[in-house]
């Protein structure tokens, strides 16, 4: 096992984090809403659905389409995917996170935050389950 | 006003998510590879979004009112449930095959990657067989 240590890496990783944790603070106090992105993208699509969580799925569609504008790269690591691929892991990332209430940003941001005991079982499985799937199809398969 | 805020609240959501890396499906598949070449440097973006945004979760508890005057609405869900456990496998398989979590696949998307389009067009239709369960969690 290797580890990589970048030091200008966990700088951007760290910056990006307190970015991420000041919207979720944001979020929570002027709107008084969790930003759980799987929650938010699921109310959205459904009946019943209200104008602040399109507006703040706008301002999520809004940062992807300014780095577009800022001619940053697709991830090699995002196109070299096959698109039925890409297909059958968004029916099961949909499925999974509306079964278990959350993803990386209402378990792990949001839910760590708030010191919920089901968040912090929620990303132990997840991160345990994604990491045991990367194990096995970079070294066992 | 709500609307502005929500806004603002989701581009700076997806501006970290940009600067971290975690918008890159290669540096979140290095963060799980922890049996080869390890990259750590993503535990820092959870790191440093949770101490942020400890200090507000403690000041919305004893707050029933947001700064707009809407009721902060926090889960009361307790119980660690079989959906909750069940559900969380599930995504950690999606997100372990194609290193993509459903922010990242959103500002992916509107980056106007095919990809990231495909699989936000999936995770609605996941999302709605979810909803078909009779015992659904959430």
């Amino acid at each position: 096992m290797n580890i990589i240590l970048d030091p200008a890496m966990l700088a951007e990783s760290l910056a990006g984090g307190v970015l991420i944790g000041a919207a979720s603070s944001g979020l929570l106090l002027v709107n008084g809403r969790i930003a759980g992105i799987s929650g938010i993208w699921a109310r959205a699509t459904a009946r019943g659905a209200q104008p602040w969580q399109w507006a703040f799925l706008a301002g999520l569609l809004a940062a992807g389409a300014g780095a577009a504008l800022a001619r940053l790269p697709v991830p090699q690591a995002l196109t070299a995917q096959s698109l039925p691929l890409l297909a059958v892991a968004g029916v099961v990332v949909g499925f999974g996170t509306r079964l278990s209430g959350g993803c990386t940003s209402g378990h792990g941001v949001c839910g760590l935050a708030r010191l919920s005991p089901r968040s912090l079982a929620a990303v132990l499985v997840f991160m345990g389950v994604a990491a045991l799937t990367v194990f096995i199809r970079r070294h066992v398969l | 006003m709500r609307i502005v805020s929500a806004f603002g609240f989701g581009l700076l959501f997806g501006l970290g998510l940009l600067l971290s890396d975690m918008t890159d499906p290669g540096r979140v598949k290095g963060f799980l590879d922890v049996a080869g070449t390890w990259n750590p440097a993503l535990a820092l973006v959870m790191g440093g979004a949770i101490a942020v945004a400890l200090p507000a979760f403690a000041l919305a508890r004893r707050n029933s009112r947001s700064l707009l005057g809407e009721a902060i609405d926090l889960p009361a869900k307790r119980q660690i449930d079989a959906p909750l456990v069940i559900g969380a496998a599930i995504f950690g398989l999606g997100w372990g095959l194609t290193g993509i979590c459903p922010g990242p696949a959103l500002v992916l998307a509107g980056h106007a990657a095919p990809g990231a389009l495909v699989f936000v067009a999936a995770m609605f239709i996941g999302m709605r067989l979810a909803e078909r369960l009779p015992d659904r969690g959430a």
